[in-house]
């Protein structure tokens, strides 16, 4: 071996143990710190998105296609209007003209009102501000569905089957966007996010001024979809 | 007894036991629907994502807020003490329990888990107004129940007021309740109005004093009974004064609506562009309301027992288009998600939502008007008071 080629070994070699020694701390940038089992959901957190309609094209629909996979929501309904949609595309057509497309699903709102309105407290906010429905508590009264201002919500009108063990859904509940908990909860980032790829989906902490997303909201134009309604939503858009 | 009684108390009894038959059987059939809507899910109705409450909601709706209004003929006894309703306020308190009993049949079997109607009893989220109202319909049974008690009971006469001013502030909560489940949602156009809780109170009024005419009118004629014409002109004049008020706060609603631009589109839609707008003008206002004032103002047809109930049956009418264009029509009507601007997508955003309501939902709300009619015809065999005993006619009947 010469010298040079020692020194390259040497020199990979001290990188892949750099590597192996960095790699576990390198989470710390991921958007989410997985939470052990039983250890509750932290206010410390306040997951949310941040949508890049610019970005958005009307053509793309990896996060919905991503979101049925993950999630399950694979049934053939035969009333289209009938079917759950915990995310979908929407095309906007302004009075001036400008069109986008975005996707819409649970605003996660820190006001939610489908968390008001619900008699057994199904619906629920957890302390990381992601607005779930308790499957085993909605007796399928759709108050919350009646109340949501986005139309995020979906009531499972036939029996299921085949479903994702992680993401439990059944016949006569209510059921929306879950942010993907199962998968925040592990670190790892909703599937839509992960599916997008344009980059126009940003998750991340609320909470924590320091996070990307903050940042970006804290310098950036962003909406609140009807922030007339006061909700302070977990979804903010860009460009719209 | 002669033997000419004897068979014609023979065919009376037959007679009541056939209708008892076609009453359990609309409520059996209700009931079967709601067995099978639980076995396939609500695909076989024709609620969806879109219309997401419909058909059952309306008979729901109607019969819970026509079961606080006609205790109103109680409290106007009771609270207020004019005889001629003191004599009624029995009758009035048992139609309460069976619509109520009825309203709740058709509202909980319509659940998408009706198999968790304990959860619903036992878990409360106390900003609910739903949660509210599990409270304030069981609050209903006991108070009316005990009321019942009081005036059935010689020795308990004395507390008939307090127990009756009790009835009367709860039923008034009640309906607001009812009222408050629409005017607390802040995204639909139709709905976010503190003006629905009073709205409801007097719809309840005129709802509940129809269905206690006619119930009255049927028991008459079965028992052979003919109305002091005083007490029915007292009684059409309170439901002509009911009917008028529910046309004014419809004007009001409506007036109030347009009044605000971003409403003006909604009223646009339910007034004049939809399906809905032919229900709400012929259905609400001309066979719910103009109609049966004009017969009950009308010189002669006014004073006739079988005019006044054919308004009542109007005014019912009119109620459930009421309910079909309120409920139904303020759900059919886009969400303003992005004010101002044209939306589409795969979930109807932006579209006017389509609603035909299946044989199953509506037997279900059919069944609920079973359960209350075979409560009302139970109660009415078993206790004779039920049935108003007139003197002559009464003393302060000029004063109403």
């Amino acid at each position: 071996m010469t010298e040079n080629a020692r020194r390259g070994f040497l020199a990979a070699g001290a990188t892949f143990a750099g590597a192996i020694a960095v790699a576990p701390g390198l989470h710390l940038i991921a958007p989410a710190l997985a939470r052990g089992a039983g250890e509750p959901a932290s206010n410390a957190n306040r997951w949310g998105l941040l949508i890049d309609t610019n970005k958005c094209s009307a053509s793309c629909d990896a996060c919905v296609k991503a979101c049925a996979t993950e999630n399950g929501i694979t049934e053939q309904v035969a009333d289209p209007r009938q079917r759950s949609q915990w995310i979908r595309k929407i095309d906007i057509k302004e009075k001036n003209g400008r069109q986008h497309s975005l996707p819409m699903m649970c605003q996660h709102c820190s006001d939610p009102p489908c968390v008001d309105v619900c008699p057994t407290g199904a619906s629920m906010k957890r302390a990381d501000g992601i607005v779930l429905v308790d499957r085993h508590v909605c007796i399928g009264c759709r108050y919350c569905m009646m109340a949501c201002p986005y139309k995020a919500r979906s009531f499972v009108h036939e029996p299921l089957t085949e479903q994702n063990p992680q993401v439990p859904r059944g016949i006569g509940c209510v059921e929306a966007c879950t942010l993907c908990v199962h998968r925040v909860d592990k670190g790892q980032l909703p599937a839509c996010v992960e599916a997008c790829t344009e980059g126009a989906m940003l998750f991340g902490n609320l909470a924590d001024p320091n996070s990307e997303i903050s940042r970006r909201i804290a310098h950036e134009a962003t909406t609140q979809v009807r922030a007339d309604l006061k909700l302070n939503t977990g979804v903010r858009y860009q460009g719209i | 007894m002669n033997t000419a009684t004897v068979l014609s108390a023979r065919a009376a009894t037959s007679k009541f036991w056939l209708i008892a038959a076609v009453g359990a059987l609309i409520s059996a059939i209700g009931f079967g629907s709601a067995l099978y809507m639980e076995h396939h899910g609500h695909a076989v109705t024709g609620m969806t994502n879109q219309i997401v409450w419909g058909l059952p909601h309306v008979f729901a709706i109607f019969l819970i807020v026509a079961a606080s209004g006609v205790l109103n003929v109680a409290s106007i006894g009771s609270v207020f003490g004019k005889t001629a309703y003191k004599k009624r306020a029995p009758l009035s308190g048992l139609l309460t329990l069976a619509m109520l009993s009825g309203g709740l049949f058709v509202l909980m079997l319509d659940l998408g888990r009706a198999d968790r109607v304990m959860i619903a009893a036992t878990k409360y989220n106390f900003t609910s107004v739903f949660a509210w109202n599990v409270f304030l319909y069981s609050g209903m049974f006991g108070i009316v129940a005990v009321y019942l008690w009081v005036l059935m009971e010689k020795r308990l006469y004395p507390f008939a007021k307090p127990v009756g001013v009790a009835a009367f502030v709860w039923r008034l909560v009640l309906t607001t309740g009812t009222g408050s489940i629409f005017g607390f949602l802040i995204s639909r156009n139709a709905y976010q109005s503190a003006l629905l809780a009073p709205m409801f109170i007097i719809m309840s009024f005129a709802w509940g004093l129809a269905v206690f005419l006619i119930t009255q009118a049927v028991m008459f004629r079965w028992n052979g009974k003919t109305l002091d014409p005083a007490i029915l002109k007292r009684m059409k004049n309170l439901f002509g004064t009911f009917i008028a008020a529910v046309l004014y706060f419809l004007i009001v609603y409506h007036l109030t609506n347009l009044y605000f631009a971003k409403q003006v589109a909604f009223e646009k839609f339910i007034l004049i562009d939809s399906g809905f707008a032919a229900i709400f003008w012929i259905g609400q206002v001309l066979i719910g309301a103009l109609l049966p004032m004009a017969i009950l103002y009308h010189p002669r047809l006014g004073q006739r027992m079988c005019a006044v109930t054919a308004a009542a049956v109007l005014v019912i009418v009119g109620a459930f288009c009421e309910l079909y264009v309120f409920i139904i029509g303020g759900e059919a009507f886009p969400l303003d998600i992005f004010p101002g601007a044209e939306i589409t997508s795969s979930f109807f955003d932006g579209q006017v939502a389509t609603y035909s309501p299946s044989l199953p939902e509506f037997l279900l709300g059919l069944g609920g008007l079973g359960v209350a009619f075979m409560i009302t015809l139970i109660g009415v065999r078993l206790i004779s008071k039920f049935l108003p005993e007139d003197d002559a006619v009464q003393p302060d009947a000029a004063t109403d």
